[in-house]
């Protein structure tokens, strides 16, 4: 049996014991994956040493897949099988995307998440972002000559709860243990603010490929606390190819156009756009399928008056933001700039204007999210050395509610309160024997429930037959730190505990996902029982280490019937680990956690107790 | 489990209304930078779990504490005056009317499409709010608090001015 290394919290193991742990951007355009080596945050690039991977996958019929830059080169030949920007897709309903029309895939309207059919069947977002995640796992793993003990991944702030769990699926499906959904301007602030030793008041203006965010935040010695975020989860970076495009289309006056020429003019679009950055006039040339060819000049000051409404949408969120921070533009001490779109030097000025102060452009607007994820997932993991210490307070972007007689909504958790928040809210039955209640949540600023988008219905069973109005169901919304919720209901009168069936609106069941996840083992030719082994040896010797560490620190707080009881629970877990059935183990590590669980409340509560006294705290 | 408190003695502050703002925030960070899951991340479920139940306990402590307004309503209701439920309680006729013209005036800024006019009532209404809040303290270190629950109740509806100020400019901005 190998013995166990217990450190002390806050403090190191030895280099080669290192948890291998990574932060991954997960982005519109292009996605990164980043970790933390000897104290300092870098990119690990792929084996050519390009840093970035591009989000395109492409599917081909005999079940195989092309990534990155590989699937980039084939776009063109096979757009309608090529899948570019599905992070616009993540979580969303048909209805929901913009631009469908120009889109050449074949979109499956499904009753939650919009699916694409391709040659190798009809595929979910979830599946496509989780290939895009296998790269990066495969890519850090061979890097880092090891197996990952977790991910951090990014997520745009303004993502509600269908698309934050859509990445968490994605990331599960990727064979990825998500250590934390970090939103991304908060992710920049953290490689921003440790970088510099910034203190005060700082904002992220953050305009990746699809997504727009901006967050305020204040940071001081060890402490990143976000106060407002904001942001519009659709306009990003290739609307402004889009609108490049179509106005191509309108000066050439082309006629529809192919798949082909399509996929051909957004990338000469975006090619356009960039080159704009840096020099006045461009000119717009490509030769279309047909042997036709498109040749327009295009200055840089015609490409910002016609995309001025797009800079201008951004301004309103952070407007917003600070509002609901109860900030004005001078209290901010820096805006840091991060998203490839920052480069446009209109978005440059129009944010200078705004705040009367040049914006903050000293890291790689392309890598900095990256990097700040890799630097959380280092202190997740338990890496970080003393001093190394720091405290991330974020917020839940957009409001929860229910809905109500009318189709109104009541809000239930205000946009902005931060992380983990809860709430009660008590329901009572409206006719007499009542046994079952439904409950829609919705999330949204807008009064009106369809106006909002819809997250979930429960279904309230085994409600005691009662008058109307007698019985008393209290739900109660929990948001974790990842920003996810989650529900459970009581009947309070009679301690009943009514059950709760979850039907998400949007994302996928847990039966789909398990599909998913077979599927994708046979197809990586691995072995689920396998896989499920792995899985639950490495949650027990987690387990055990974490149990063994608070054992030696607080046995102070045990009698001894309980100190012998979780002995007894640890030793059992450390037979079963040895051997191969992961039910087994599983079983161990429940009972594990549930012998341990008042010991988990104690240590907690004395802790808090520890954080209060020896300072002087007025009038205790 | 995690025992029960009340917010003033989970932060560590006396139960008063006028609280240190200092100690409170310092309480807060302290507290959650021992409690919050991040410090939880790669332990066992129980631990997990009951990170997140007292970390969810104390942002609302620290979120009650530190708005004044929310602080008041709930240190009221310790000492047992329930200042939401008191609904049958009639307003006094002076502030009901002033109510009417507050309603007046934003709704015509809003019909107006005036962002300024908003804004200026805004400040008109931060200033009137401070004053309120002056108030209400002295109220609370009288030991009035009857009067105090009766200004709390005023201060709700000046929060729902607020909010529909708040609103009218985010409605406007979106177009």
């Amino acid at each position: 049996m190998a013995l166990l290394q217990i450190s002390e919290p806050g403090e190191s193991p030895a280099p080669h014991q290192r948890r291998h742990a990574v932060g991954i951007d997960l982005g519109t355009t292009n996605s990164l994956v980043a970790t933390v080596r000897n104290g300092i945050a870098g990119i690990l690039n792929d084996e050519q040493g390009h840093p970035l991977l591009p989000s395109i996958v492409r599917f081909r019929a005999d079940g195989s897949v092309s990534v990155g830059y590989e699937a980039e080169i084939e776009r063109a030949r096979d757009p309608k099988n090529t899948i570019v920007s599905v992070k616009r897709f993540m979580g969303r309903g048909l209805r929901d995307i913009a631009h469908v029309e120009n889109s050449p895939y074949d979109f499956v309207n499904g009753p939650g998440m919009v699916q694409i059919r391709t040659a190798a069947g009809v595929k979910s977002p979830v599946e496509v972002s989780a290939v895009l995640l296998q790269e990066l796992r495969v890519r850090a793993e061979r890097s880092l000559g090891g197996e990952l003990v977790g991910a951090v991944v990014t997520v745009p702030a303004y993502f509600d709860d269908a698309q934050r769990q859509a990445t968490k699926d994605a990331a599960a499906l990727a064979g990825l243990n998500v250590l934390r959904l970090l939103s991304e301007p908060t992710a920049a602030a953290i490689a921003y603010g440790l970088d510099n030793a910034a203190e005060g008041i700082y904002a992220v203006y953050d305009l990746g490929g699809g997504t727009f965010d901006f967050s305020v935040l204040r940071l001081s010695t060890g402490v990143f606390e976000v106060l407002a975020t904001s942001g519009d989860a659709a306009l990003g970076g290739d609307d402004f190819d889009h609108r490049l495009f179509c106005w191509a289309l309108e000066k050439a006056k082309l006629a529809p156009l192919s798949a082909g020429d399509n996929t051909l003019l957004s990338a000469k679009s975006r090619e356009i756009k960039e080159y704009l950055t840096h020099h006045a006039e461009a000119r717009f040339n490509a030769k279309l399928g047909s042997g036709e060819v498109v040749d327009l000049p295009l200055s840089q000051a015609e490409f910002w008056e016609m995309t001025r409404h797009l800079v201008a949408k951004t301004l309103a969120p952070t407007r917003k933001a600070l509002r609901d921070a109860g900030l004005s533009v001078a209290d901010v001490k820096g805006v840091v700039m991060v998203g490839g779109a920052t480069r446009m030097p209109h978005v440059q000025r129009a944010v200078a204007e705004l705040f009367a102060q040049a914006p903050l452009n000293n890291l790689d607007p392309d890598k900095v999210v990256a990097l700040g994820a890799a630097m959380q997932a280092n202190a997740l993991a338990g890496n970080r050395a003393a001093g190394e210490d720091w405290l991330l307070l974020d917020v839940i972007p957009l409001s929860l509610g229910l809905e109500t007689m009318g189709g109104l909504v009541e809000r239930v958790i205000h946009r902005n309160s931060t992380l983990p928040v809860a709430r009660a809210q008590e329901f009572t039955t409206f006719k007499d024997g009542q046994s079952a209640m439904s409950i829609h949540v919705v999330q949204g600023e807008r009064e009106l429930v369809s106006d909002c988008r819809s997250l979930a219905r429960f279904e309230l069973h085994g409600i005691p037959p009662l008058v109307a109005g007698a019985a008393r169901i209290k739900v109660t919304f929990q948001v974790d730190a990842d920003g996810l919720l989650a529900v459970s209901a009581q009947e309070t009168s009679s301690g009943a505990q009514a059950s709760v069936a979850v039907k998400p609106s949007y994302g996928l069941s847990d039966e789909r996902i398990t599909r998913m996840l077979r599927d994708s083992f046979e197809h990586a030719g691995d072995d689920l029982r396998t896989r499920a082994l792995r899985e639950q040896q490495v949650e027990a010797q987690r387990m055990l280490q974490s149990v063994e560490a608070a054992l030696e620190q607080d046995a102070a707080l045990l009698d001894a019937a309980e100190f012998a009881g979780i002995r007894a629970c640890v030793n059992s877990l450390r037979t079963k680990a040895q051997c191969d059935d992961h039910r087994a183990i599983k079983s161990a590590i429940d009972e594990l956690n549930r012998a341990t669980e008042s010991f988990a409340g104690r240590r907690m509560d004395r802790s808090v107790q520890e954080a209060l006294t020896g300072r002087s705290v007025a009038g205790i | 489990m995690v025992q029960a408190r009340n917010h003033f003695e989970l932060l560590g502050v006396a139960a008063a209304y006028a609280v240190p703002a200092e100690a409170l925030d310092r309480s807060y960070r302290e507290i959650q930078s021992r409690v919050h899951p991040d410090r939880f991340a790669a332990s066992g479920e129980a631990e997990r779990r009951i990170a997140m139940q007292l970390a969810t306990q104390v942002n609302e402590a620290y979120q009650t504490l530190r708005h004044p307004l929310k602080r008041a309503i709930y240190l009221l209701g310790l000492q047992g005056v329930e200042v939401l439920s008191q609904t049958h309680t009639a307003m006094e006729p002076a502030f009901l009317v002033q109510q009417l013209e507050w309603h007046e005036n934003i709704g015509e800024a809003r019909a107006a499409r005036s962002t300024a006019r908003l804004e200026s009532l805004r400040a008109q209404l931060s200033v009137e709010k401070r004053e309120r809040f002056a108030r209400l303290a002295n109220l609370f270190g009288s030991g009035a608090l009857q009067p105090a629950a009766e200004a709390a109740r005023q201060l709700l509806f000046i929060d729902k001015l607020e909010q529909e100020i708040g609103d009218g400019i985010e409605s406007l901005e979106d177009l």
